[in-house]
């Protein structure tokens, strides 16, 4: 993990396991005056059990996960690079162990859909502006500001759990991205009620499909429209905010080829696809067929400009909703696009500033498959430049809140995620967290100031030195027992880790005074940091 | 880089605090500060500076225009002269420096990137390179700053005040950066914070870590110091001012070259005119900078600070009263020896005629060259250190400095 290692490591020896189970025995010498148990040497340690693992493929396996656990370990020991991959990019197959594949399909199933959302977050705000000022208002003001933040923190706590224990790993990967480049933020107009559905249907079932299904779902969500202020774009009161973000952000790219003239054009276009939760306008006869409407989502041709539009150089015909469709066909189909989304997905994942050669194989790819996600990913992540680039890749916020609790507490489900998202905002990364709508920054560059570093610091000492109530009820109540420290120094480190540690880090682990201060070493290491 | 020593005093300084404040630094030879205030999302200017002479405003705005002002208000647009007045919002507080002939603004203000994309602009302004050129984004301009005035004394000790290390910030070997918005209690003490610190020895993000640890040592130091301050008054900051009052007092004993962001400007929707979010935002803006501008005591006088955004927004209100991504924009020009009390910089009459794109403002002042010339003046740069910071622009004297 360090990225001043040689790329290519030979397995490790038994000498170097025995230098790290003999660290963990004077640990236990040292620790035993403690109150706190120090670590133990896990009694199936032993040098004749450890499968032998190459550097390069537990790297490999760190850019294909959110983090190294005993049980991603073990199945790309078992499958190899290729068929764990051709598995992973069939998206989720395997079960959630119990009981939380129980408790995250009632979640979902629970989500109350964004048409009843705002009929009655509408009747809800009717209702407490007609109330007299007083005590009772603020009340009521309150109650409802609350059920907003539970229902944003059921959205965050699903996709943190999603995270670390969803055996599909990669379409999760996906999901955070997708997530973010096609940012909301919570925080903007009602988007608390809304971005639980966004995940569930507007990102996660095109996270691993086709880019032009995935730019129509964001369009069509109620989150998006409300986010860039689309709902509020009509005929003769043009906001061409979503427009340009959907051509600069989404698609394109800011250098990929269009003009403020486009912009406007794709504005025009864009006029009257908004939001509903009324019963449909009253219309006249020629636009009753045109008028659409899904759940929440709303065409209403009456706010719509039928004028034609110049788009990219091509006409498109004034008609209605089918010149979003054409529009977006269009916009998705440009090679800019093939090349903006092919960058993005190799920044992520291989190298802040990626190979161009493998760029272009992705572009081409992207092409030829009319956008097909997995066959993308399928190229990036065999390709050599990535196995040239493993172990460079600084990991962000996310991915290092997410692998610590995956490293940490393997085999344990937490019940609570509160910790880690108070990590996330400590780290300025927490989900549906973003005011912009550039979604976070993707590499080094952005994380790793001097005052990131040393904020990160600190959560790795928060992460190592206790549960932080990662074992707590979601209510907040602690059932007593479950707290304590994580031991790092468990088999998955022995097996997977310490065999490669850099020397830097080697000598802080060695000269930590509690459990407690190692694990805040080895979490704060350049080894755990690059992946 | 020259290894700061904020962690042996730190700790003594904590341990002692109950002795006394002292003073952690010497207060350093006078010379000249920075501080750079940039406002995320294109805040707008319009509604800031308004062109009240021009019917044009008035008939492009109908629901969010700010009225005229009127003499005998005390509480409506300041009238500055014969054309521009200033929102109602900032009147007590950039108003007042503005009498005080502490303040200038500077209209028709911003770049040749005509991409009216934010993260485009604000990127291409931090970065300060010639737009015809290839990016470097290892090499911002207050970074530029940095390394020509290094070596010099009193050094010039760049800081941001920002979670990350902005783009400007870039290529200077070493800026330490922190947020002051909340801030605790120091995590490490010395023993393991040389243990870090060894542990990323040789590593690329060596000096980042040394520095990350180091600086939050300081501040929380100074911190402990504010708490202890009986003379504080007791008006209790928050937001904005509380962070600039921070600000100040770091730049007051240490720092002299400051970057600091200030987000929430994209006012698409219901933006408001005298009162609304963009009033209740710029509000909140003028109060910190007053604050800024009164924690730094003397030193206000060695200080610039300014205000700058990615672009104005568009001339007219849109649909939904508010504005869409424009052009030009109005820079600030704030300091205790700044010569102010003056609207600044080429200008041309508020008309229809005379917007870029019959959309918004045009640039008649490009934002390299002001800069340039404000640095050129604070610190004497020679012509090569102006094109070091500023390649191939011919830097602007406004005579503010």
């Amino acid at each position: 993990m360090d990225p001043h290692l040689p790329s290519t490591v030979p397995p490790p020896s038994q000498a170097l396991i025995l230098v790290g189970a003999a660290l963990a025995v004077a640990w236990m010498l040292l620790a035993g005056g403690c109150a706190n148990p120090g670590p133990k040497t896990p009694a199936h340690a032993t040098a004749a059990s450890l499968p032998v693992f190459h550097r390069q493929d537990l790297l490999w396996l760190e850019r294909v996960s959110f983090g190294i656990d005993a049980e991603s370990v073990g199945a790309l020991h078992r499958l190899g690079r290729e068929r764990y991959l051709d598995r992973q990019l069939r998206g989720p197959q395997a079960p959630f162990p119990a009981p939380l594949g129980a408790e995250l399909a009632n979640l979902v199933a629970a989500r109350p859909d964004p048409e009843r959302v705002l009929a009655d977050l509408s009747a809800e705000y009717k209702r407490i502006n007609a109330m007299p000022d007083g005590a009772d208002k603020e009340q009521a003001r309150k109650a409802l500001n609350d059920e907003g933040n539970k229902l944003a923190n059921q959205a965050i706590r699903e996709e943190l759990l999603r995270a670390v224990y969803a055996p599909s790993q990669l379409d999760e990967q996906m999901v955070w991205f997708w997530l973010n480049h096609f940012s909301v933020h919570q925080y903007k107009a009602n988007l608390r009620w809304l971005v639980g559905d966004y995940v569930d249907r507007a990102i996660r079932p095109h996270a691993l499909g086709h880019f032009k299904d995935l730019v129509l779902a964001t369009l069509e969500h109620p989150a998006m429209l409300q986010y860039l202020d689309n709902n509020q774009n009509a005929v003769g009161h043009i906001n061409e905010n979503y427009a340009r973000e959907l051509m600069e952000l989404h698609t394109l790219g800011v250098h990929g080829g269009y003009t403020q003239q486009d912009v406007q054009q794709l504005a025009r276009v864009l006029t009257g696809v908004g939001i509903s939760a009324v019963d449909p306008p009253k219309l006249k006869r020629e636009w009753q067929n045109l008028y659409r409407r899904d759940g929440a989502f709303e065409f209403n041709p009456a706010r719509h400009d039928f004028g034609d539009k110049l788009l990219l150089g091509r006409t498109i015909k004034g008609r209605g909703f089918d010149e979003v469709d054409e529009a977006v066909g269009l916009i998705v189909r440009q090679p800019a696009c093939a090349r903006f989304i092919s960058r993005e997905l190799a920044r992520y994942f291989v190298a802040d500033d990626p190979p161009a050669r493998l760029v272009d194989r992705m572009t081409q790819t992207f092409m030829r498959s009319d956008g097909d996600i997995a066959q993308v990913l399928r190229e990036m992540l065999l390709a050599p430049e990535l196995d040239a680039a493993l172990g460079g890749k600084f990991k962000d916020p996310m991915r290092f809140v997410v692998s610590s609790v995956r490293f940490a507490y393997d085999g344990r489900t937490i019940s609570n995620t509160r910790p880690m998202l108070n990590w996330l905002n400590g780290l300025g990364e927490a989900p549906f967290g973003r005011a912009t709508p550039d979604g976070y920054p993707l590499t080094e560059l952005a994380w790793a100031s001097s005052g990131q570093m040393s904020r990160r610091f600190e959560i790795a000492r928060a992460i190592g030195s206790g549960s932080a109530g990662l074992f707590d009820g979601e209510d907040g109540t602690s059932p007593g027992g479950a707290g304590g420290f994580p031991q790092l120094s468990n088999r998955l480190y022995y097996e997977a880790v310490e065999p490669f540690l850099g020397a830097g880090a080697r000598d802080a682990l060695a000269r930590a005074n509690s459990q407690q201060e190692w694990n805040t070493f080895l979490l704060a290491s350049p080894d755990f940091n690059y992946e | 880089m020259k290894r700061r020593h904020a962690l042996q005093w730190g700790f003594a300084a904590l341990l002692g605090a109950a002795s006394g404040p002292a003073r952690l630094f010497a207060a350093p030879a006078s010379g000249p500060r920075f501080l750079l205030v940039f406002l995320r999302g294109g805040y707008d200017s319009t509604n800031f500076l308004i062109p009240y002479s021009s019917d044009f405003y008035y008939e492009s705005r109908p629901n969010i225009a700010i009225a005229r002002p009127d003499s005998a208000s005390t509480t409506g647009a300041l009238a500055l002269n014969a054309d521009w007045a200033l929102a109602p919002a900032v009147r007590e507080t950039i108003g007042a420096l503005y009498l005080q002939r502490q303040a200038a603004f500077i209209p028709f203000a911003g770049t040749d990137d005509l991409s009216r994309s934010h993260f485009e602009t604000q990127d291409s302004i931090e970065l300060g390179q010639p737009s015809a050129s290839a990016r470097n984004y290892r090499s911002g301009f207050l970074g530029r700053l940095a390394q020509t005035l290094g070596g010099t004394a009193p050094e010039p000790d760049p800081i941001a005040f920002t979670d990350a290390l902005p783009l400007a910030f870039e290529g200077a070997s070493t800026v330490p950066n922190l947020s002051l918005k909340n801030i605790g209690k120091p995590p490490f003490d010395e023993r393991q914070a040389r243990i870090l610190n060894d542990m990323y020895a040789g590593h690329h993000l060596e000096t980042a870590v040394r520095d990350g640890l180091d600086l939050r040592q300081e501040v929380a130091q100074k911190i402990a110091q504010e708490m202890l301050s009986a003379s504080r008054s007791a008006v209790n900051t928050k937001g904005f001012e509380l962070e600039a009052e921070r600000m100040a007092r770091l730049m007051r004993d240490k720092y002299r070259v400051g970057f600091v962001d200030v987000g929430g400007w994209d006012t698409h929707v219901g933006e408001g005119a005298s009162q609304g979010p963009l009033a209740a935002n710029l509000a909140s803006l003028g109060r910190g900078l007053q604050v800024f501008a009164q924690t730094l005591g003397t030193e206000w006088n060695n200080t610039v600070v300014v205000v700058v955004s990615e672009f104005g927004r568009t001339f007219r209100e849109n649909g939904n009263r508010g504005t869409d991504h424009g052009h030009g924009s109005v820079y600030w020009v704030l300091g205790g020896s700044v010569r102010g009390g003056t609207v600044a910089g080429e200008q041309r009459p508020v008309n229809r005629a005379n917007l870029l794109q019959d959309r918004d403002f045009p640039v008649l002042n490009d934002y390299r060259a002001v800069l340039g010339g404000l640095f050129r003046s604070m610190w004497g740069l020679s012509a090569v250190q102006c094109d070091a910071v500023f390649a191939q622009v011919r830097p602007l004297d406004l005579k503010l400095v």
